[in-house]
C-alpha cells in the first residue's frame, strides 16, 4: 500500500510473484558469490599475509582446469538466469486475448486515460481486480514511461507510435503509478495511482462519470467529421481501401511490404497515409496531421478496430488486401 | 622481468619535473609524464566540480519533499553529476592519467608515439570541457547525461547545444589517446617484451583504446545529428518532424555501453597490476585475464539493447540482447577469480594500494552481479529507470572504476612525484571509502527494488528512511574523497623522498629512478622473462 515503509515491495499482480522468485534467486546467487569471493579473499589474505620468517615460494601462473571451472560453471548459471527472466518475460508481454483495453496517453506532466465506456481520468486508473488489462500508450510530447511497481511492470509512452504493456492485478487496494523515463521539470510530480477494485464496484465506477459518450461513439462521430467515410465506405469500388475487420490482419502495401495492419499501422495511415498505400488504390489520401488529438485518435482506432466483417473470425481471405468484399460495419464489442 | 639495470652512473637529481622549470616547459610539453599529470589536473578540478553536484543532490533527497533545490534546479544538478563525472572524469581518468604517465614505462619506450598528438588531445579535452562545464554552470542542461531525444532536441529550454558539443569535442581526446595507445603498444615495446609478456595494464590499456576508436565517433555523430535537429529542426529523432526517438536511444548506446568498459577496463587493468605486487606472486591465468579484456571490449559493443528493454523494442531483438549481455559476464567473472587465485600462496602485504585493490574486488563483484539482474529481461523491467540502476552503475563506475584509479594512483604515486604519502592515512582512506560508498549505494540497490524511479527529487514519504542512510553515507564518502586529496598535496611538499622502486615489483616503469628522468630510461631495457616474476626477491634499488 502507498506510504508505508518496507522492506519489500507490496505484490498486486499475477506477474509480480514470478518476477519476485527470480529477483530473490538472483539475490541468493549474488550472496553466494559474493560472501565466497569475500571469504577466500581475506583468507588468503591472512594464511598468507607478508612475513619475514616465511620464505616466499611464488606460485601463481594459472590452472587451466581451474579456469575452465570458473568459465564454465558461470556460464551454465547465466544461461539459466537468461532462460528463466526470458520466459517471465514473454508472459509479461503477450497479452491474454480476452484483456480489457484501456487508452493511455502521457504529456508533460500527467497521465491521461479513457475507457472504451467513455470514462476517462487522469493521473489515476481503475482497473478491475482479477481480470487482465491491456494498455495502449502513446504520448504527446516526449518519452514518458508508464511503471506500477507493485505489479512490476512498466513500459514506455514513446511519441509517434503505441507501445502496450499488459498486467492482471490479483489485490485490491491503491499503488503507486510513476513516470519511470526522465521527461522535464515536473518528472517527479508525474504520478498518480492504479485503483483496483472489486469488478462489481468497477461496473459501477465505470458507469459514473461525467457523461461523455463511449469511445466507439466518439470515435464514430470523428470518422463521420473527418469525412473517413467518404472513401472507407464498406463497398467495393470506393476510393479508399475498406476498413471493416481490417485489424490485425496483412495489408499488402504498394510499395511491395507486407503489413501487420496494427495500432501502429493505423496510426501511420491516418497521420502520413502516403507511406502507408495499400496495394491497388490511389496514394490520394490526404494526412491527418494536426488535425486529431492523441486521444480523438485512439477514439477513431477503437472505432476502426471494432469495425467487423461477418467472417472476420477465421476469414484469412479478409486479410485486407483492399480487394475483400463488402461487409457492413458492425459494432464489435473489441477486437 | 628485465636485466638488471644499473642506476649509478646517472645524476638521479634531474627528472622530467625539474629538468625544465616554467609554465611554457608545461604547457608546451612533449613528454607523456608531464601531460599525464596536466590531465590529472584538469581531471580533478572536474570530479572536485562532480562531487560538489553529488552531495547537492543527497542533500536535497535528505526529504522527500526535495525542499533543498527547485525542480529544475534538481535535474540540472543530476545532469551536470552525469556529464561532468562520465565525460570529463572517469573517461579520461586512468587512461588519460595513468595510462599517459606509465604505458610508455611500462613497455621500456621514451614516450608515446606521437608526443604532438598527447598534448593536442590535453588541449582538446580541456576546450571541450570548459565549453561543457560552461554550459553546466551557466543556465545549466536538464535533459541527464543520457540527452534523450525528443526532450533533448525539442523540449528541454536548457543549454543542450554547447554541453553537447563540449562532450562531442572531448570525444576527439579520447580518439586521439587511443590512437598513440594502439601505436605505440605495437611498434614501441621494448626488446623482448613480446605481447605475452605485456603488463595486464598494458593490455587493458590496448582493449580500451579498441573501444575509444570504434565507439567515440558513434558517440559524436550521434551528438552531432541530436544538435542538428535541435538547432535547425531537421526531423531526425523526433517524430513530429518524422523522426524516430529510439533511433537515438540505440546510436547512444552504441557508444555509452562500451563506454562502461573504457571506465571499468583500465581499472582491472589496474588491479592486475597491484595484486601481483602485493603478493608477491605471478598472476593466475595470464592469458585468461588478458583475452578477457579484449573479450569485454568486443562483446561489449553487442549489448547496448540492453537499455532498450521497456522502450518499445521489439521482444525479440530484447532477447537477443539480454542473451549477449549475459556473455559479458564471464569474462568479468573470470578476472575476479584469477585476482583472488593469485593471491593464494603468495606474500600478502597490505598496504594502501592494495586496500584499495581488495575494495574494489570487494564492490566490483556486487556491481557485476546485480548487473544479472538487469541483463535478465523479467526483472529489468521492474528495476529499469529505477534506484536499483543508479546503485548498480555506481558500483561499477565508482566503486570499480574510481577504487582502481585512486588505487593507481597511491600505486605509481612516488614513480610519478618521487615522494610518499603517509601510508597509515592513506589506509584508513581508503577504508573509509569503502565503508562510505557501500553506505551510500547499498541503500539504493533496496530503494530501486522498492520501486523508487532516478531522477526523482520528490518522492514518497515511504522511502525516506533508506534516502537518509544514503545522504549519511555519502558524506562519509566525501571525507574518505577528501583525505586523499589533502596527503597527497601534502607530500608533493613534504613527503619523503621515495626510492626507485619502492613497493619491490618488478614492473619495467620501477627500473628507472623515481621520477624518471625525462627520457624514462637511460638505456633500453631488454626483457627476458614474463611479466610478474617474483621468484627472485627484487631488491629495491636506492637512487638518492
Amino acid at each position: 500500500m502507498i506510504g508505508r515503509f518496507s522492506l519489500l515491495p507490496e505484490q498486486a499482480s499475477t506477474v509480480a510473484g514470478q518476477v519476485d522468485t527470480l529477483y530473490f534467486f538472483l539475490v541468493a546467487l549474488s550472496a553466494f558469490f559474493s560472501v565466497l569471493i569475500a571469504f577466500v579473499l581475506f583468507a588468503f589474505v591472512i594464511r598468507y599475509r607478508r612475513s619475514r620468517a616465511r620464505k616466499v615460494v611464488p606460485t601463481g601462473g594459472g590452472f587451466l582446469a581451474l579456469e575452465l571451472t570458473w568459465t564454465v560453471i558461470p556460464f551454465i548459471l547465466v544461461m539459466i538466469i537468461f532462460g528463466w527472466g526470458a520466459r517471465v518475460f514473454v508472459t509479461m508481454r503477450t497479452p491474454p486475448d480476452d484483456a480489457m483495453q484501456v487508452y493511455v496517453v502521457g504529456k508533460q506532466w500527467m497521465w491521461k486515460a479513457q475507457h472504451i465506456e467513455g470514462r476517462r481520468e487522469i493521473n489515476e486508473l481503475h482497473v478491475p481486480v482479477g481480470r487482465p488489462v491491456r494498455l495502449l500508450l502513446t504520448s504527446e510530447d516526449v518519452i514518458h514511461s508508464f511503471y506500477v511497481p507493485a505489479f512490476r511492470v512498466k513500459q514506455d509512452a514513446v511519441p509517434g507510435r503505441y507501445t502496450s504493456m499488459w498486467f492482471e492485478a490479483d489485490k485490491v487496494g491503491e499503488y503507486h503509478l510513476f513516470c519511470a523515463e526522465f521527461c522535464g521539470t515536473a518528472h517527479a510530480r508525474m504520478i498518480g495511482r492504479i485503483v483496483v477494485m472489486e469488478p462489481a464496484e468497477f461496473q459501477n465506477w465505470l458507469s459514473g462519470g461525467s457523461g461523455s459518450g463511449d469511445m466507439l461513439a466518439e470515435g464514430e462521430k470523428l470518422f463521420e467529421q473527418l469525412g473517413c467515410r467518404s472513401c472507407h465506405q464498406a463497398e467495393t469500388g470506393s476510393r479508399g481501401p475498406t476498413l471493416a475487420g481490417l485489424f490485425n490482419k496483412q495489408v499488402q502495401l504498394a510499395d511491395g511490404r507486407t503489413v501487420v495492419a496494427d495500432d501502429t499501422y493505423l496510426r501511420e495511415a491516418i497521420l502520413n497515409p502516403q507511406a502507408a498505400v495499400v496495394a491497388g488504390y490511389q496514394p490520394i489520401m490526404p494526412t491527418f496531421k494536426g488535425q486529431v488529438s492523441e486521444e480523438s485518435l485512439l477514439q477513431l482506432l477503437a472505432y476502426i478496430k471494432s469495425l467487423q466483417g461477418p467472417k472476420a473470425a477465421g476469414a484469412d481471405a479478409a486479410a485486407g488486401s483492399g480487394k475483400a468484399h463488402a461487409m457492413l460495419p458492425v459494432h464489435g464489442g473489441q477486437s | 622481468m628485465t636485466e638488471t639495470v644499473v642506476f649509478e652512473a646517472r645524476d638521479a637529481e634531474v627528472n622530467y619535473l625539474n629538468a625544465d622549470y616554467g609554465v611554457r616547459s608545461w604547457l608546451f610539453t612533449k613528454d607523456h609524464k608531464r601531460i599525464g599529470l596536466l590531465y590529472l589536473a584538469s581531471i580533478t578540478v572536474f570530479f572536485g566540480l562532480g562531487g560538489l553536484a553529488a552531495l547537492m543532490i543527497r542533500l536535497d533527497l535528505l526529504t522527500p519533499a526535495g525542499d533543498l533545490v527547485g525542480d529544475d534546479t534538481y535535474n540540472k544538478l543530476f545532469t551536470m553529476h552525469g556529464v561532468v563525472m562520465i565525460f570529463l572524469f572517469l573517461i579520461p581518468s586512468i587512461p588519460a592519467v595513468i595510462g599517459n604517465f606509465v604505458l610508455p614505462l611500462m613497455i621500456g619506450a621514451r614516450d608515446l608515439a606521437f608526443p604532438r598528438l598527447n598534448l593536442a588531445s590535453w588541449y582538446i579535452f580541456n576546450i571541450g570541457a570548459l565549453f561543457a562545464a560552461w554550459a553546466l554552470l551557466a543556465g545549466g542542461i536538464d535533459t541527464g547525461w543520457t540527452f534523450y531525444t525528443p526532450y533533448s532536441t525539442m523540449s528541454s529550454n536548457s543549454n543542450v547545444l554547447s554541453g553537447a558539443f563540449g562532450a562531442f569535442v572531448t570525444g576527439f581526446a579520447s580518439i586521439l589517446t587511443g590512437v598513440n595507445f594502439i601505436a605505440t603498444i605495437h611498434r614501441m615495446r621494448a626488446p623482448g617484451l613480446t605481447w605475452g609478456r605485456l603488463p595486464l595494464f598494458v593490455w587493458a590499456m590496448y582493449a580500451t583504446s579498441i573501444i575509444f576508436i570504434l565507439g567515440t565517433p558513434v558517440i559524436a555523430i550521434t551528438l552531432l545529428l541530436m544538435m542538428v535537429e535541435r538547432a535547425f529542426h531537421i526531423g531526425l529523432f523526433d517524430p513530429a518532424l518524422g523522426g524516430d526517438p529510439i533511433l537515438f536511444q540505440h546510436l547512444f548506446w552504441f557508444y555509452s555501453h562500451p563506454a562502461v568498459y573504457i571506465m571499468i577496463l583500465p581499472s582491472m587493468g589496474v588491479i592486475s597490476e597491484i595484486i601481483t605486487c602485493f603478493s608477491r606472486n605471478r598472476i593466475f591465468g595470464y592469458s585468461f585475464i588478458a583475452a578477457s579484456s579484449i573479450a569485454i571490449a568486443l562483446i561489449g559493443f553487442l549489448v547496448w539493447g540492453h537499455h532498450m528493454f521497456v522502450s518499445g523494442q521489439s521482444a525479440n531483438a530484447s532477447l537477443i540482447f539480454s542473451l549477449l549481455s549475459f556473455f559479458v559476464a564471464i569474462p568479468s567473472g573470470i578476472k575476479v577469480f584469477n585476482w583472488t587465485a593469485t593471491l593464494y600462496r603468495g606474500s600478502v602485504s597490505l598496504q594502501a594500494p592494495m586496500v584499495y585493490a581488495l575494495g574494489f574486488i570487494g564492490l566490483f563483484t556486487i556491481g557485476g552481479l546485480t548487473g544479472l539482474f538487469l541483463s535478465t529481461l523479467a526483472t529489468d523491467v521492474h528495476l529499469h529507470d529505477t534506484y536499483f540502476v543508479v546503485a548498480h552503475f555506481h558500483y561499477i563506475m565508482v566503486g570499480g572504476a574510481l577504487m582502481g584509479y585512486l588505487g593507481a594512483i597511491h600505486f605509481w604515486w612516488p614513480k610519478m612525484t618521487g615522494r610518499l604519502y603517509n601510508e597509515t592515512l592513506a589506509r584508513i582512506a581508503a577504508i573509509i571509502v569503502f565503508l562510505g560508498f557501500n553506505l551510500t549505494f547499498f541503500p539504493q540497490f533496496v530503494l530501486g527494488f522498492l520501486g523508487m524511479p532516478r531522477r526523482y527529487h520528490v518522492y514518497p514519504d515511504e522511502f525516506q528512511v533508506l534516502n537518509v542512510f544514503s545522504t549519511a553515507g555519502a558524506s562519509i564518502l566525501g571525507i574518505g574523497y577528501l583525505l586523499p586529496v589533502l596527503y597527497l598535496l601534502w607530500s608533493m611538499r613534504y613527503g619523503p623522498k621515495s626510492e626507485a622502486n619502492h613497493w619491490g615489483a618488478v614492473g619495467l616503469e620501477w627500473q628507472t629512478s623515481s621520477p624518471p628522468p625525462t627520457e624514462n630510461f637511460d638505456h633500453t631495457p631488454v626483457v627476458t622473462s614474463e611479466p610478474y616474476d617474483y621468484s627472485e626477491p627484487v631488491e629495491v634499488k636506492r637512487v638518492a
